[in-house]
Parts: C-alpha cells; structure tokens; sequence
C-alpha cells in the first residue's frame, strides 16, 4: 500500500511540475512557443498517471540503473522509474547537478556528458535544446542537457558524466561573451 | 601564489564536507549573485547565519527587472531564491542601501558592516550603463536622442526610477538599437511583438499601453563589426524568425562572404554555436540589397499579414545625432549619423577601423545597448578602468604600492566581480565560486564570526529595524502582485512605485 501511495504521490508531483512547465509555455507569447517538455515526456507523464491498480492492463514502469560520475570523479549508481529525466533522477539522488530554470530548457546548467552508443540512440535534441547547449560550458559531442533526456529501459547501465561546471574565473579575460 | 596571499587560493572547497560555524556574513545585493552566493554557503555550512541587503523593496535584481516579460521560465531559478530567502539562518534587509552615502541619507555605511559581520560580500550588479558619447546623445527638445536600453527593459519590467523614462515610440516608425547583444534583441523583440501576446506576461500595464499606441514598425540594430562578431545567442534570433508577419533583413552579401571566406570558414567549424547561428541567419534573412517596396498587404513570416521589418546592420559606428533633418522627403525627428567601418584582423578578434563613408538613419529614438556598468561602493576599492571591484578569485584586494593586497573578510560576486556579462548560470557558477572562498576562510579561521548582539545593536541604532523588508514582506507583496496579475490574466501585476510596495508590504 505505502509502495503504490509513493508511486502515485511521485506521479502527481511530475504531473505538477509538468502541467506547470507546459502552461508556462501556452502562458508566453506566440512569438516564444517552444515546447519545454517535449512530447515524448508528455505522454511518458500520461502514461505515468495511470491508476496503479491491481489490474494485469496497467503499466509497468521499469527501474533503470545508471551512474553519474561527478566533476571530481566521484560515482554515484542510481536507479530511478522510466521516464524520469536525468536532471530529476540526480536531484532525487543527491547527485551534484544543477537545474536554474527547473527543466524548462531555459538554461545549460543541467548539461551532461554521455557515452557515444547511449548518445547516438536518444531521439535527436530540438533546436530549442541545440540553442541552450551552445552555451555550455565544456560542451561536447555527446553532451545534452539532463532535464530533455528521460529514463528509458536502453538506457541500462549508462554512466552519465557531470562537465566541470565553471571556466576558470581565476584566469584573467577568461570571460564568457553573453548575457 | 600561496606565499603572497598567506593560503592556497586555488584549492577548490571539498563538495562533500559539511562545515558547522557560527559565522554572521552580509550580503550586499539581493539579485543572482547575492542570492546563489547565499544558497551555496547554507549547502555547506547550514549553520550560518546570513544576512541579505538589498536596495530595493524586493529581492532578485536583473531576474524580476532585466529578463524579459515573455522569457518566463528564465525566471524558474526564483523558487530557489525563496526557498534561500525563507532559511531560517537568512534574513532579508530589502529596503535598505549600503555604501550609498552619495544617493541616499539613509544607506548604511560599508564599514559598520565590516566591523560586526564577521564576512561581507559584495553582489551589488550593475546599476549603470555605458554611454556613446556622441554629440546629440541627450536628445534635444522633445526628441529623445538616446536612451539607455537598460532603462527601457527596466521600465517595461516595472523598475520604479525607470518609470519616468522619457521614450517616443509614436513620431516616426522606426527605431534604432546601437548594439548586437542579447538586451539589443531583447529590445528588438518587445518592440516587434504583438502588444496583445505581450498583455498575457508580466510586462507593465503602462508598457502595454504604451506599445499598443507604437507606430514603431521597424527596428534596426546596428553594430560596429561584422556577423562573425555579434554578441547575441541563436535562441534569441531564433525567437525573432518566429515573430508572425516580420521580416528580417540583413546585407546578405556580406553575411556569405563572412561564412564563405577561408578565415570565415575555420573560425565557423571551431564555433558550434556561431555555425548554428550563422546557418539560421542565411535560412531566414532577406536581401537589404534588393530592396522590395514595402506592401502593406504583403505576407510576412508565418503566412502573416504585417509590415513590420528587423534589420541587421553591420560596420556602423555611430557618430552624432541630428535633429531637423529633411529625410527623404519626411520630416525625420532625429537622424542618426554612422560611420561605416571595415573589418581587419582574424575574426575572432576584429577590429572596425572607420572609413570616409558616412550612413544616416532616421527614427523616433535610438536605444544604446552596449553594456552595463557597475559603480563603485563608498568603502570598497573599485578598479575604475575595468568598472569591477578588483579581487583575486571573489576575495575583494586593494591595490597598495603596486602590490594586491588581500581585503580581509571582503569579498565579491557577480557582475561587479567580472564584469557585466554572463547569463544567469554563469553567475551561479561564479558565486559558487565566491562561497567557497568564504567556506574556506570560515573554516581555516581566516575571518572572524562577527557578533550578533553588536549586529542586532548596529542595525537598530542605524533605524534598519524599522525600515526593513523583511522576506515575510516579500512574500506578501510577492502574493499580491500574483492575485492582481491573476485577475488580468498575467502571472503577475508588478507593482511598479516604492511607495505603493511599501503600503502594501506594511499594512
């Protein structure tokens, strides 16, 4: 009873912090209609919301085991439910990653680094994802902002590397150029 | 380095230690950078207790009064800035300035802070802006001539001393932004959207007035340099394509010839970024050179009726301003006059070197958007060339003999620690940065803990008491602007007048 009362409060509040994403973006003027939940995390959450019940009909949702490899090279194995987003799973864990806009792909500070093969099989970043990378500090070829990718049963065993966050402010005229 | 500065100033703190200090730090400035320095001191010293000073009634700085109205979710970072406003261990003096002296009777001299608080850190931002320096910049009679852009996004934001700001968006249908950054698109952008999209944000109802009477139907933004060298970031163009019956032109000429050219090349295959930019500038950009008579039924982007027109220009410095000038047959209001430059140097480094040609625009107003500019505190140092408060890593130094002498418990995050450029993560980053010198010097014993009774003694004797915003009045003006914005179907009504905060925080 108190498993399926978790499962049922994390969905609600997913289906909160959702709702609350999605309005933000019908609430912003048409000139700045990006999706910040993409539709594959819309329909993962309405399928989350299914009444766990003891019918054979509903659900399933896997656990998926990953490890975050911290800037310091600490690693952290977490599993986390299907359609979690990496961003979440690390704030569920402890796990020192940051998230300024709260997973509305309105910021880079969530960046993670992936491996080649894992990378290569995550549906492809939306322009509105490329445009935050852009700004990442230490970006690579298999980086992608945590909050746009989600939990899925491929994602087994993946290690999720966290980029040093900061240029090295000590240096002078390191600086970033925009604001 | 170690044996100048008496410790290693190069070891970053330990992300997994947790301190336990009783140490009282202020903070001057209640925006990013106060605000995520606090946040990242409670995470590893939770036992501290931190004090929040802020001008303003109310906290957040540039996230309430510089993002723009319809970028919503850039302002999600302030639900932690609650959650660290409501620690028990912080209290939030709003209200009250600190090392004014020369603007405000009542601002709390820096020193009485410095001698009770164990660590202060300055994050006051940057509360001015760069200047032309043009002849005509002051406008002359009823015409404008320039206006800072940073007064114009803090009135449209509610900024109270932004709201007198003298504009005209009505006696001519163009204006002119001197400046390729992202507060240049930004303003671009207001003045190009719909007022009816713009109603719906927390844009001021003045504002929206104000646009809606706008005869503004084309927008200019001039830089000195060329494509390869703008300051602005693809997501805000990209936001500029999708404007519905606008159409953006650029010198599309150039624009190839920049990306094709073999230094054009090299420099876009380093630069992800820039590539991408480049690529939806050619995608959505039409010709300046083949100009098409404007037909006020002509279809623009989206399939949408609108005359409206953003234009990119490069290789222009501006030179003067004039007034009275017959333009083209029209009575032009102001005309403003640029120098056209050219480019030398490899592109990551161009330099504009003026010509003998001379380019006139004509508008109602031009907005100057070419930095902001921090001021100095009375009782700081203050590096006057570079307009920061001179420090080595956050930890605030004075220049003495030609040496860099370290401030003892004096330290800086922020705009006013690098300079006015950075997007909120990257102030995150730097205040993080700045508490964990402080984490540092709490725990090696660097500074002291300050006192709280000669705290608590030297904030009543000085009236702070009584003055104060607290975070509860926050809040409560917080939840008002909320219910007023819900009626208007807004996420929130600013209040836009210190006095009419300070009625509502105080009844």
């Amino acid at each position: 009873m108190l498993y399926l009362l978790s499962r049922t409060a994390s969905a609600a509040k997913q289906c909160t912090r959702l709702t609350r994403n999605y309005s933000l973006v019908s609430s912003s003027s048409s000139a700045s209609t990006r999706p910040s939940v993409s539709m594959a995390a819309l329909l993962t959450a309405s399928l989350r919301q299914q009444p766990r019940g003891f019918s054979a009909s509903a659900l399933a949702m896997k656990d998926i085991t990953v490890t975050f490899i911290e800037p310091d090279g600490n690693e952290v194995e977490v599993t986390g439910e299907e359609g979690t987003n990496l961003m979440e799973l690390a704030h569920e864990n402890d796990v020192d990653l940051e998230g300024a806009c709260e997973g509305a792909c309105a910021c880079s500070t969530c960046h993670v680094i992936l491996d080649d093969k894992i990378f290569d099989e995550l549906p492809e970043p939306t322009d509105e994802e490329n445009d935050m990378l852009d700004l990442a500090f230490g970006l690579t070829d298999t980086s992608r902002l945590g909050c746009q990718v989600l939990l899925t049963p491929d994602m087994e065993g993946a290690r999720i590397r966290l980029p040093s966050a900061t240029r090295n402010f000590y240096v002078d005229g390191s600086k970033p150029a925009h604001h | 380095n170690s044996s100048k500065l008496g410790f290693p100033a190069f070891a970053s703190f330990s992300t997994t230690r947790q301190l336990a200090t009783d140490h009282n730090i202020a903070i001057v400035g209640g925006g990013a950078a106060g605000l995520y320095t606090a946040s990242r001191i409670l995470s590893k010293s939770p036992t501290t207790r931190i004090d929040i000073f802020e001008q303003l009634p109310t906290p957040q700085g540039l996230v309430r009064y510089g993002v723009a109205p319809d970028h919503p979710e850039v302002k999600n970072c302030t639900t932690k800035f609650n959650q660290v406003l409501q620690n028990p261990q912080v209290q939030f003096y709003g209200n009250i300035p600190v090392g004014t002296e020369s603007d405000h009777e009542c601002s709390v001299p820096l020193e009485r802070l410095r001698s009770v608080y164990g660590g202060v850190v300055l994050a006051y931002g940057a509360s001015r802006d760069r200047k032309l320096g043009i002849e005509g910049e002051d406008g002359c009679g009823s015409r404008v001539g320039v206006v800072s852009a940073r007064l114009f996004v803090a009135w449209y934001n509610g900024l109270p001393e932004a709201q007198d700001v003298q504009l005209d968006l009505d006696s001519f249908d163009r204006v002119v932004i001197v400046g390729h950054g992202n507060v240049a698109l930004d303003c671009a952008r207001i003045l190009l959207t719909d007022p009816n999209d713009l109603a719906r944000t927390d844009i001021t109802k003045r504002a929206v007035a104000a646009l809606r009477k706008s005869n503004v139907r084309h927008v200019e933004m001039v830089g000195r340099r060329g494509p390869l060298q703008v300051s602005f970031t693809t997501k805000e163009l990209r936001e500029m394509t999708k404007l519905p019956g606008l159409e953006i032109i650029c010198d599309r000429r150039l624009l190839e010839s920049e990306c094709a050219g073999e230094k054009g090349r090299r420099v876009l295959e380093a630069s992800r970024p820039l590539k991408r930019m480049m690529d939806l500038l050619l995608k959505h950009s039409v010709d300046s050179n083949s100009p098409k008579p404007i037909n006020e039924n002509e279809l623009g982007a989206g399939g949408v009726k609108g005359n409206k027109t953003f234009t990119l220009r490069f290789l222009l410095s501006p030179l003067r301003v004039l007034y009275n000038q017959v333009e083209e047959g029209l009575k032009a209001p102001q005309v403003m006059q640029f120098a056209v430059n050219r480019l030398s140097g490899p592109p990551e480094s161009a330099r504009a070197e003026a010509t003998s040609e001379i380019v006139d625009i004509a508008c109602c107003m031009a907005l100057r958007s070419i930095g902001y500019a921090s001021t100095p505190l009375v009782g700081a140092p203050f590096d006057h060339k570079r307009n920061i408060v001179p420090n080595i890593a956050g930890r605030v130094t004075v220049d003495q003999n030609d040496r860099n002498d370290l401030v003892p418990g004096l330290y800086v995050s922020g705009w006013v620690k690098r300079g006015p450029v950075g997007v909120i993560a990257t102030t995150m980053q730097d205040a993080y940065r700045t508490a964990d010198a402080v984490l540092m010097d709490m725990r090696d014993g660097n500074i002291g803990t300050g006192c709280r009774a000669d705290i608590d003694n030297t904030l009543r004797s000085l009236g702070v008491d009584a003055r104060r915003v607290s975070t509860e009045g926050w809040l409560r003006l917080e939840a008002y602007e909320a219910a007023r914005g819900e009626k208007a179907g807004k996420p929130r009504e600013k209040v836009t007048s210190v006095e009419e905060m300070l009625n509502i925080i105080n009844q």
